[in-house]
């Protein structure tokens, strides 16, 4: 009887083994399946992008159908202006958003507050796109560098409002008290001690939200739409590096899509050098 | 020093209500939104009423406008990614959570951020010529040859279309799906692991019991936010959908989604009725996100809440 | 007359978490130079009770308080009194060191004379090196004024917050359990420096540690559940107490 009942429960064991080598080994499988696009795309973007960059590509205009060479200088330059002027919208709206959450809200309103605010991160961009057509570009009848901003700056809001709070947050609370025990005003404990403290982190966050606005593509498209020269007004169509890819990208000519490969390469270099870079520091300012 | 004190509290004041105004503001904006596309689309939805969703033509030459064909390309697309996706983001999460440790795990859990922050567009020129060529070339010609006859298999092996989209809609939305998984698994109490394992557990069956078993409604919660994130991504979809309006059952046939439409069509539309029937279109898409949103957030905090202070 | 001698006086106090009555009727007073040691278990109402006394309790959403504290004969809760005035002539000093991050140990203790307008670096330097003197930390900090406050180890951070609270000059100073995170040495040399500290300042002190209070305090209030039980001089209380309830909790019978 006993012998038996051994021999059962060792042949259990050896399927719940057999079972749990599996299982475990589909977790890491399905893993690496999760990564592996990862490294395909940089694997693609670099081995296609890499030999179209050059110098002009940096510096010069596109060239016309038909001719090699050419860049992107206009669409990177136009990149920077969106961004620059996205940031002053965004930064300020997103931090102050950010602060009075943690520093001014609780109960309902701060929860609702904190909802809204992970609504406005999940509309879709495109449809961010649409909205600043019907308040910028419908009243002003053209698309224009000012409609970009505004649309990527409210794609920046509530980034930034989230991590501003996630920082804050980490304060603990007797520090704000030990301020205003020192006959601080509110508003002087929170710029003077509370900030003081956690403008690193601020500044991650803010540094990250940039990035990922330089890929925004969805609300440029008929807010900025495009240029194939410099423009510095705030009122004209201006280009912008994810838009241009676009273009490139779906284009029948093969010296364009060559471009497109060229200017994605530029793009997520930005991009990872941000992402690198921040968590770097930030990993060691901890 | 009477006029100093009232000065200190002029400062407090200010600065209480610029931020109050724009903490606030978020929530205008959000109501802005709603009106603002709404009007926009007005004259569709006047004209030929909620039916406009479910009408199956779309014709801007002779002013015909039905938005079906991009409903159902759009749910079509948004299944097959999170069909593919909810698996391999588990794996993802648990292989972080419960298997992973020290600088493997960070390097994995650093892997997906980034694949997080590669851009719609790189996703898409890599879809156009890196994926729609080997399901042209390799995939799809060997399902046609092998499962023809299941209807989901059927026509010309194309590239662009459904399962292109699907495919990297599904890598887009793993680092959404996996992330808050990965942030729900870490809300169970450590006890709970500990005592599964202490009971003579194998580790796949102290995930199962201990942590997949109650992270039940975090995982749908989850789920949702990545649909909800499929739901709106366009400039991949736009890329390797193939832009046709069509509805049909095969996963190789062209279709065409919302966000994608309103991409391709919007900067050149034609006329107001052109220009408000792709609004609708944006309109829908708005509701939908904001209703997901809001459901799979609820989810995702009551699920957090529950264990909070328990760890 | 008795104004001039009774430096910290309350009257009819009362304090609530918005429905939770927190502090029931306190009528106390204390005299210049003395320590009076609060003691009770915890949840008594002792730590809002000395929140009260700096309105640092009316920063907590729905808290309310109601009664007077009078300070040198002035009721701080008069209407147009300025709370950010009064913190100015109370400091405090908390549980857990919190030396504010980000600030280096000469910018923690400077910070206050800052924001209330003294710019001049000299004076600044003056107040600062007293201070951190009076805390007994000078010898250890003098030549890292420029660090981090928060570099330093826990008992050092916590004289640091007690040089930051004194910087200001306030005639009382409030401490709600100073030394409860504290290892028996640093605690040791904080006790000796309340000593010290008593002769230009009167301190108010929350403390779980009987031998603590018994230690330090030349007064004692026992409270329990929101209310005063007994309040009187520290050898009278530990020795001879009135009421059953004080006896009960300092021989430890319950608390």
């Amino acid at each position: 009887m006993r012998e038996k009942l051994k021999s059962v429960l060792s042949v259990n064991d050896f399927r719940r083994k057999i079972i749990n080598v599996t299982m475990i080994s589909l977790i890491v499988i399905s893993s690496l399946v999760a990564i592996f696009p990862l490294l395909s795309v940089f694997v693609f973007v670099f081995q296609k992008g890499f030999s179209t960059l050059s110098l002009n590509f940096f510096t010069s205009l596109p060239a016309p159908v038909g001719e090699t060479g050419g860049g992107m200088a206009q669409s990177l330059l136009g990149s920077a202006m969106l961004i620059g002027l996205a940031s002053l919208i965004g930064v300020p709206w997103g931090i102050a958003s950010g602060i009075y959450i943690t520093e001014y809200g609780h109960g309902k309103s701060a929860w609702f507050l904190r909802f809204s605010n992970d609504l406005l991160m999940g509309i879709p961009s495109i449809v961010v796109g649409l909205f600043t057509y019907s308040f910028i570009v419908a009243p002003m009848k053209g698309f224009s560098l000012l409609a970009g901003s505004i649309a990527l700056g409210i794609i920046m809001i509530p980034i930034v409002s989230r991590s501003t709070e996630e920082i804050l947050k980490t304060v603990p609370e007797h520090i704000r008290e030990a301020g205003l025990a020192l006959g601080i005003s509110r508003y002087r404990v929170i710029l003077n001690i509370i900030l003081r403290g956690s403008w690193g982190g601020i500044l991650t966050g803010v540094i990250l939200s940039v990035a990922r606005i330089s890929g925004e593509t969805a609300p440029l498209l008929f807010t900025s739409f495009n240029n194939q020269y410099w423009s510095g007004s705030l009122t004209q169509p201006i280009s912008s590096l994810p838009v241009q890819i676009y273009t490139y990208a779906i284009s029948p000519f093969e010296d364009w899509q060559k471009q497109a490969w060229a200017g994605a390469l530029v793009l997520i270099l930005f991009i990872f050098t941000i992402n690198v870079t921040v968590r770097f520091i930030f990993r060691k300012n901890k | 020093m009477e006029k100093k004190r009232k000065d200190l509290h002029i400062g407090d004041k200010a600065f209480y209500w610029i931020l109050k105004v724009m903490a606030f503001g978020i929530i205008l904006l959000l109501l802005a939104f709603f009106v603002l596309l709404f009007k926009m689309s007005w004259p569709v939805l006047s004209k030929v009423g909620p039916s406009f969703f479910w009408f199956n033509d779309w014709n801007p030459v002779t002013e015909e406008y039905g938005a079906l064909p991009f409903i159902f390309g759009t749910i079509a697309t948004s299944l097959i990614a999170l069909f593919l996706s909810v698996p391999i983001s588990l794996g993802a999460a648990l292989l972080i959570t419960e298997i992973a440790d020290g600088g493997f795990r960070k390097i994995l859990g650093f892997l997906v951020e980034m694949l997080a922050a590669i851009p719609s567009v790189v996703y898409g020129l890599w879809g156009l010529f890196v994926v729609v060529p080997f399901l042209r070339e390799t995939v799809q010609p060997f399902l046609s040859q092998h499962f023809g006859f299941l209807p989901i298999f059927e026509g010309a092996p194309l590239g662009v279309g459904l399962m292109a989209a699907g495919i990297v809609l599904a890598i887009m939305i793993t680092p959404t799906i996996a992330t808050i998984s990965r942030e729900i698994f870490l809300t169970i109490p450590k006890v709970y692991k500990e005592g599964a394992l202490a009971l003579g557990a194998t580790r796949w069956e102290m995930i199962r019991l201990s942590i997949l078993k109650s992270s039940v409604s975090g995982i749908l919660g989850a789920s949702i936010l990545g649909l909800g994130r499929a739901l709106g991504e366009t400039m991949a979809v736009a890329m390797v959908i193939g832009n046709r309006a069509e509805i049909s059952a095969s996963l190789f046939s062209p279709a065409q989604s919302m966000a994608s439409l309103i991409a391709n069509e919007y900067a050149e539309a034609s006329g107001e009725m052109h220009l408000a029937s792709l609004t609708a279109i944006g309109f829908g898409l708005l509701i939908v996100s904001l209703f997901m949103n809001s459901t799979a957030r609820i989810i995702v905090w009551r699920v957090e809440r529950k264990y909070r202070g328990t760890r | 007359m008795e104004k001039s001698e009774e430096l910290l006086s309350v009257r009819n106090l009362n304090a609530w978490f918005d429905n939770f009555h927190a502090v029931k009727n306190i009528n106390l007073s204390v005299q210049k130079n003395d320590i009076l040691a609060l003691i009770g278990p915890s949840g008594c109402g002792k730590s809002t009770f000395i929140r009260c006394i700096n309105r640092l309790h009316e920063e907590v959403p729905k808290a309310r308080v109601s009664g007077e504290v009078l300070i040198q004969g002035e009721n701080i809760y008069d209407r147009g009194t300025d709370p950010v005035k009064v913190r100015r002539q109370v400091g405090m000093v908390f549980q857990k060191p919190n030396p504010f991050p980000g600030l280096t140990i000469f910018e923690n203790v400077a910070i206050g004379l800052k924001l209330s307008g003294i710019k001049r670096k000299s004076i600044l330097s003056e107040i600062v090196e007293k201070s951190l003197k009076q805390a007994a930390i000078w010898e250890e900090v003098k030549d890292k004024l420029n660090q981090p406050g928060t570099s330093l180890s826990g008992g050092q951070q916590q004289r640091l917050c007690i040089a930051r609270a004194l910087a200001v000059n306030p005639p009382i100073l409030l401490m709600d359990e100073p030394t409860s995170a504290l290892d028996p040495i640093s605690t040791a040399r904080i006790e000796d420096l309340l000593q010290e500290l008593k002769k230009h300042v009167t301190i108010v002190i929350v403390t779980h540690n009987m031998q603590q209070a018994s230690r330090v305090s030349s007064k004692t209030a026992f409270f329990l559940m929101g209310d005063l039980v007994e309040f009187g001089d520290t050898s009278l209380i530990f020795t001879k107490p009135k009421v059953t309830k004080t006896e009960e909790y300092i021989t430890g019978r319950f608390g």
